[in-house]
């Protein structure tokens, strides 16, 4: 009846691996062909796969795993899932009810262990729970701010001999939880005059605008407001990403902005630098769909609680109608000066290699050629992350996909085939390291039972760029345990997976091998790519600082 | 600065520990906690007391309401309210002390509710610093053990906690 449940609730795809608390609910998968069960080769990956899949489609994502180890084994996943607010179900076993807090074989107390990562928990203390449960799972999951649930059933609750009527519930109630809509009027009035009065408008615009599907919303209002920083990111009013390694026009305009209009975003640390010297005369107005995101870090100073679609939605509606209060052009020609002024002297520049060597950013930069600007990528985490997020240009909500709250190293190669999975005649890169890939390299297999022909770019620069990064700038470069010189040969290791891999040192060769491996349209190719191992990311924030303080290079700072 | 945040919640199991985890989670801190049943069976009421600068209470407020099975949370020192907290202390009851101890129990209108003769132990209900204040008064004696309910508090006047 699980397994039914999830087929009603239309579940296309339950990444997953059996254990003896599950066996029941594997039967039951065994015996129908609505639910497609993908099995991975670790837990781990089922939930980044799912997480991949649900940031690619904006469906839940659902995982299926056992007790114990089984259900331990997605704690990253579902932590991961958790800091970027992405709609999940995590379903796993439970030892049989007379046994639970025996410390039976296999057991773990997974409520409690998920409990502080998840949005919410669901303990199925009888089968007849199980409708209605699954019913609000994924309601919670994916309504209001999204999140992981977590639904833990005891083995004897999905005895198939106990038989009882099925009804799966067609609305949900929960007089609990209620998550916003519109936005107050009111406060749209307000936010709405302060743009049009703004001198230096700023748009931050955060993982809730492809969250809450409203991306051609903010497309259109920077177009009306001749404000900045949205999609598509080939658009010259697009300034790029802002924080610790945003760029360097990006951090400016943030801190000499005087009105920030911050839409579906959170004000981490990774952007503020130090909260104290956070853009000193900047006005904030802040939509964002959970209260508590607003005025958590950053003091707001018109909040707007709603959903993003609906509140630009009125905004937008509000400015056309708007007859008293006109932007003022020239202070904006001033600012757009003043932002061409900042982007011409550092925009997102690197030193050329040397001779016969590559450069990380060389290597991304290929990849969006390569690749038409067209593919979805996935990353891992590290110095090649921020390479992918600043030199391949994203023109599409949904195409980058990457753990940025949690920072999970692993979650590439298994998010890649989600992301196949939803769209099989997509192209999809992984933008990977030769550190992180070996966190979750096993799932090559799977790839192969599957026919994932996903296409694997290992930024390999032999050693942990990031960690090696910040030893060399504040550890007097003492390389404590960042440095690998125990690799595998990764086109060996490819091949005994069934797949075709190419090594890659010689710069002339970057282009045509992987053109060659793109055109492998239905083969698993992973790219082995040596770089110079000494590159740093830059801009990067100085710790402390506000945003407008950055390095620029090895050499410069502002 | 002290406050006193009275919610309700859905009365299931886990649901305590949810309010419980949000606290150590987040580097809030609880000084005390009440639970029980409400009239409705279903709800649990919850009263508990916390410290913070507004900004801080502000995000626990929002943090307990996010929770899904917390209906509604009030921060009752923003108004007028009442506050009681029940204690029970037993104390070394001989000699001259004896009676002087049965006098400051009536003077902070505790009662004595079991007797041994060389132990009282006293039952003494008001408002948290009503009963520091009694502990303080007797510290002259010997107090044997003390335990203390933890904040109960209700606002004054119309206003209900209800849904």
């Amino acid at each position: 009846m699980l397994i039914r449940a999830l087929a009603d609730e239309g579940v296309e795809f339950l990444f997953g691996y059996p254990g003896g608390a599950v066996l029941h609910i594997y039967d039951a998968i065994f015996q129908q062909d609505k639910v497609k069960h993908i099995l991975v080769r670790h837990e781990q990956a089922a939930g980044h796969a799912a997480d991949g899949y649900a940031r690619a489609t904006g469906k839940v994502g659902c995982v299926l795993v056992t007790s114990g180890p089984g259900a331990t084994n997605t704690v990253t996943p579902i932590a991961t899932a958790y800091m970027d607010n992405i709609p999940m179900v995590v379903i796993s076993g439970q030892v049989p009810s007379h046994l639970v807090g025996e410390d039976a074989f296999q057991e773990t107390d997974m409520i409690g262990v998920s409990r502080p990562i998840v949005k919410h928990s669901f303990q199925i203390r009888h089968a007849s729970e199980i409708p209605g449960v699954v019913k609000k799972a994924f309601y919670i999951a994916s309504s209001g701010r999204p999140g992981p649930v977590v639904i833990d059933i005891p083995k004897d609750c999905t005895n198939p001999n106990e038989k009882f009527d099925y009804d799966y519930p067609t609305k949900v109630k929960l007089r609990s939880y209620t998550p916003p809509g519109r936005g107050h009027a009111g406060q749209i009035k307000k936010a709405v005059d302060e743009l049009l009065a703004a001198k230096r408008p700023v748009i931050y615009a955060g993982g809730g605008v492809v969250q809450g599907n409203a991306s051609h919303l903010l497309t259109e209002m920077v177009r009306t407001l001749v404000g900045l920083g949205a999609y598509p990111g080939t658009d010259p009013q697009f300034i790029g990403m802002l924080g610790m390694h945003g760029t360097y026009e990006a951090n400016m305009a943030m801190h000499h902005s005087d009105v920030i209009l911050a839409v579906g975003a959170r004000f981490d640390d990774r952007v503020t630098n130090n909260t104290a010297k956070f853009c000193p005369n900047a006005k904030i107005i802040h939509i964002d769909i959970d209260p508590a995101a607003i005025s958590k870090t950053v003091r707001v100073d018109i909040p707007i609680v709603g959903a993003v679609e609906p509140v630009l939605t009125d905004m937008l509606a509000q400015i056309k109608a708007e007859t008293e209060i006109k932007p003022d052009a020239e202070a904006l020609k001033i600012w757009w000066e003043q932002i061409t002024q900042w982007r011409a002297r550092h925009g997102l520049r690197y030193e050329p290699a040397q001779p016969g060597e590559m450069k990380p950013q060389q290597v991304v930069e290929m990849l969006y050629k390569v690749t038409n600007g067209q593919a979805y990528v996935t990353s891992d985490v590290g110095q090649h992350q921020m390479f992918a997020a600043l030199y391949y240009k994203y023109d599409r909500p949904r195409q980058w996909i990457n753990s940025g709250g949690l920072g999970t190293m692993g979650f590439g190669l298994p998010a890649a085939m989600g992301v196949k999975f939803a769209f099989p005649d997509a192209i999809v890169a992984c933008v990977t390291g030769e550190a992180s890939i070996q966190m979750n390299i096993q799932e090559l297999s799977t790839c192969l039972q599957y026919g994932l022909p996903v296409k694997i770019i290992n930024i390999n620069n032999r050693s942990l760029g990031m960690v090696k990064q910040w030893q060399d700038m504040q550890y007097e470069g003492r390389h404590s345990n960042s440095y690998m010189d125990s690799l595998p040969d990764f086109v060996k290791l490819v091949e005994a997976y069934g797949h075709v891999g190419m090594k890659i040192t010689d710069p002339d060769q970057l282009e045509s091998k992987m053109r060659e491996a793109f055109a492998m349209t239905d083969r698993l190719v992973f790219l082995d790519i040596y770089v110079d191992p000494s590159e740093h990311v830059y801009p990067m924030h100085i710790a402390k600082g506000s945003m407008r303080d950055m390095l620029l290079s090895k050499t410069e700072r502002t | 600065m002290r406050r006193i945040i009275s919610l309700l919640l859905e009365n299931e199991p886990g649901a305590l520990s949810r309010v419980v985890g949000l606290f150590s989670q987040r580097n809030y801190n609880i000084e005390s906690l009440t639970v029980a049943p409400t009239d409705d069976p279903t709800l649990s009421r919850i009263t508990l007391t916390t410290s913070g600068d507004e900004h801080k209470i502000e995000q626990i407020t929002k943090q307990l309401n996010k929770l899904i099975e917390v209906v509604k949370v009030v921060d009752l020192s923003e108004g007028l309210h009442i506050e009681r907290e029940l204690m029970l202390i037993k104390v070394k009851a001989v000699g001259a002390a004896r009676a002087e101890i049965k006098r400051t129990a009536d003077i902070f209108r505790g009662h004595i509710v079991d007797v041994t003769p060389s132990v009282y132990t006293i039952q003494l209900v008001g408002p948290s610093e009503k009963l520091d204040a009694f502990i303080e008064a007797l510290s002259e004696t010997s107090i044997l053990e003390v335990v203390r309910s933890g904040v109960s508090g209700i606002a004054r006047g119309e206003k209900v906690l209800s849904i």
